[in-house]
């Protein structure tokens, strides 16, 4: 029961940062139709910037102006590269941002070098929130948690409330007709980029300290984003939230259990010993499975269910 | 007796190109005989049936892949087992046929992963190659039975007799099997591409729309195409078993199917010739400039970025459309722009390294001090005026590269538009 109860706040609250930053590169999709391969990068740099503002001016400040320098950079990024390359076609557009991972972890790496940086989550809000029977659970969770919900609320009310939300909405589905109503469709595309690339980087500021912030963090989370986006259906936002606390919970329950084929055959009278014929994939624990499941869903969802959870288009 | 007349050209350019092509592979390693020029030359060998094999998936069957290395890093893991099953005398296998038991095995899970990845073409295919070859890389280290965890497997490829003084311990013999293994997949692969299944791959990439009405399952091309592909990338993972001796989880890592999509891209995708231009500048970076500076990843990115923003059709495009200029005999004009903007591109070139070359000395070289070898010389990193003297370098780079680059394509545009108006004077005639 304790182990469900912890299991589930932290999955969530891991599923809430995987929906960050989901969020962000769905929007891009949706939008632009580029897949941003780079969104993984300017969560790290968001995490970065938060360490480094944090240590001049505090971990509050950082919180608000992190995003900002992160979504600046992007929105930059859009009207001096991406632009450039879009008359091209998607695929150009991808490997674009492609190549540019690659810059920004080495920029991150000449920066700050390649050692992980000491980010640390601020004093308010270090030590426990409640204990759950023997289990404490950390303040900062909690707060990352509510962070996440505050975004998901913000980026809902901006959508559907504001004038700017319905122009983004309108541009998403008709670009030639905003851009005939007198819109300017391409600085809508480059606030998008903005936006989504600020959010990545709100994550990267909440993420940064509760994880790890080193040059790999880009490569160890970006690969989930893909997945949480496909399992989720491309470019649905409700199916991205979804899918991203499927697979947070999926991998914090998977790493805490150790059953394994061995076990469970075992107690249906099964004898498998080291000598069985594949033993090795015998006696694996889930625990040991946790990295590669995220990805085994993937394969599955696109064999039974090829437009994702919630998704509307195929392929 | 009805006489058919047969009239097949005896294509004599493109014999030559082979030919070309083949006293290169014999003859280079006597020129550059130094250990580490045959160490470059023989994984230039490797990446050059590596990135051929991608190029049947992304240049000419439209399939952006970001999982290739399963099928080269697989293949290498079982050609470097049955390497070791040969030496131990377990079976018979000699080693100059080690990479086909790469090229079987890399086909094989071409099959089973291909069935998986074929049924989607464009984004999501991209997607889902991504998140299989994530998937081999983390099983890779769950079995360390059979991956060997973290160290990876090595073996010993000095195995048997040595036939006709040829034992495969020395690098220049690995060379020369690399370059037999590497000249043969470049002939089966350019031959691949004129079979009808090669053709109607390039007609899948186009147009899947219309391939699909003259009869032609656009999955199963995809399908097939990839199998082949995967074949050559399990030969080149086979080839780099018997050089390197060791194989991790690394040959499969995404940062090889990255690696191999940057070098098809640098290199110019839609070409025949591309990837193998792309593999050679490729393992330039990776082993040789890697020797000199710890950037050269960042190096590798930006001139990558800078080839996708204004050279998308890659290095055999800007080969292919002077190669036209000089055919029209207009070269000579684009001389004096050229020298130019090559000379103010070296200036910036040498200030944007300068500058890169010391921030990275200052941020992961600190504790050999603050001074480094820079194009020669000591320079200390700690020191303004050396930063004032780079900054000035970019400076003056960017202010010149900026004037010869507007000079340059004015004269550019001019000599194009002359060729383009020779060519309709002929066609009119």
């Amino acid at each position: 029961m304790e182990f469900v109860v912890i299991s589930l706040l932290n999955g969530i609250s891991y599923g809430l940062l995987l929906f960050m930053l989901a969020s962000g590169f769905t929007l891009i999709f949706s939008m632009m139709g580029v897949l941003n391969f780079a969104h993984a990068s300017f969560y790290m740099l968001g995490a970065y910037f938060g360490y480094q503002i944090s240590t001049w001016l505090g971990f509050w400040p950082a919180l608000f102006v992190a995003p900002l320098l992160v979504g600046a950079a992007g929105a930059l990024v859009e009207r001096y590269g991406l632009r450039r390359v879009h008359k091209s076609g998607h695929v150009p557009e991808l490997l674009f941002t492609f190549g540019l991972s690659y810059i920004i972890v080495e920029l991150v790496q000449i920066v700050w070098g390649r050692a992980a940086v000491p980010y640390q989550v601020p004093p308010e809000l270090q030590g426990p929130l409640f204990t759950v029977f023997t289990t404490t659970f950390p303040a900062y969770r909690a707060f990352m948690m509510l962070i996440a919900v505050l975004m998901l609320v913000a980026i809902w009310l901006m959508l559907t409330r504001t004038r700017i939300g319905l122009v983004i909405q309108a541009s998403l589905t008709h670009p030639g007709m905003a851009e005939a109503l007198g819109h300017n469709v391409p600085r809508v595309y480059m606030l998008t980029f903005g936006g989504g690339t600020a959010l990545a980087g709100l994550a990267g500021v909440i993420g940064g300290n509760a994880y790890v912030t080193e040059p790999s963090m880009a490569a160890l989370v970006g690969a989930i984003i893909f997945v949480v986006t496909v399992v989720g259906g491309m470019g649905s936002l409700a199916g991205a939230f979804v899918a991203s606390l499927l697979i947070g919970l999926m991998q914090t329950f998977a790493i805490g259990l150790d059953w394994s084929p061995v076990g469970l055959l075992g107690r249906l009278g099964i004898e498998i010993t080291p000598e069985t014929f594949l033993y090795a994939l015998w006696s694996l624990k889930l625990s040991q499975v946790a990295p590669v499941l995220p990805y085994l869903l993937l394969v599955m969802i696109l064999v039974f269910r090829p437009r994702g959870l919630m998704g509307t288009r195929e392929g | 007796m009805p006489a058919t007349i047969r009239f097949a050209p005896y294509d004599v350019g493109r014999w030559f190109v082979w030919a070309t092509t083949a006293v290169m592979f014999a003859v280079l390693p006597l020129i550059f005989t130094k250990g580490f020029a045959i160490t470059l030359l023989s994984q230039m060998g490797i990446m050059i049936v590596f990135a051929l094999s991608y190029n049947m998936l992304f240049g000419q069957g439209g399939m952006l892949s970001f999982g290739h290395a399963v099928y080269s890093g697989l293949g290498a893991f079982f050609a470097i087992h049955a390497l070791n099953w040969a030496g131990a005398g377990k079976i018979w296998l000699p080693v100059s046929l080690v990479p086909l038991v790469g090229g079987v095995f890399g086909a094989l899970f071409g099959v089973l992963f291909g069935y998986v990845t074929t049924k989607k073409a464009g984004t999501p295919f991209a997607m889902i190659t991504l998140g299989i070859g994530e998937m081999v890389f983390a099983a890779s280290l769950m079995f360390p039975g059979f991956f060997g965890g973290e160290g990876g497997v090595s073996g010993n490829r000095v195995i048997g007799d040595p036939l006709l003084g040829v034992s495969f311990g020395p690098g220049i013999e690995v060379y020369y099997l690399i370059a037999v293994w590497c000249f043969g997949c470049m002939v089966a692969m350019f031959a691949f591409a004129q079979t009808p299944l090669g053709r109607i791959s390039n007609a899948v990439r186009d147009n899947p729309e219309r391939a699909e009405f003259i009869g032609y399952s656009a999955q199963r091309v995809r399908f097939l195409v990839l199998i082949v592909a995967a074949f050559f990338a399990g030969i080149s993972g086979g080839l780099s078993a018997i050089n390197f001796e060791i194989v991790t989880a690394e040959n499969v890592s995404a940062l090889r199917s990255g690696g191999v999509l940057l070098a098809t891209f640098i290199g110019g995708a839609m070409f025949f010739f591309g990837p193998v231009l792309g593999a050679v500048i490729f393992v330039f970076f990776v082993v040789a400039l890697s020797e000199y500076t710890k950037a050269w990843q960042f190096y590798l990115g930006v001139f990558f970025v800078l080839m996708v923003m204004y050279a998308p059709g890659g290095v055999a495009s800007l080969v292919l459309i002077n190669l036209r200029v000089m055919k029209y005999r207009l070269f000579a004009r684009l001389r004096d722009p050229y020298a130019g903007v090559l000379l103010s591109a070296l200036v910036l070139l040498v200030g944007v390294a300068m500058v890169v070359e010391m921030s990275y000395h200052l941020t992961l070289g600190a504790s050999t001090g603050s001074t480094l070898k820079l194009f020669g010389f000591g320079v200390d990193s700690a020191a303004p005026e050396v930063w004032l003297l780079a900054s000035g370098i970019v400076v003056a780079g960017a202010l010149s590269f900026d004037a010869m680059r507007r000079y340059f394509a004015r004269e550019w545009e001019a000599v194009q538009a002359d060729i383009e108006e020779k060519i309709r004077r002929e066609a009119g005639l």
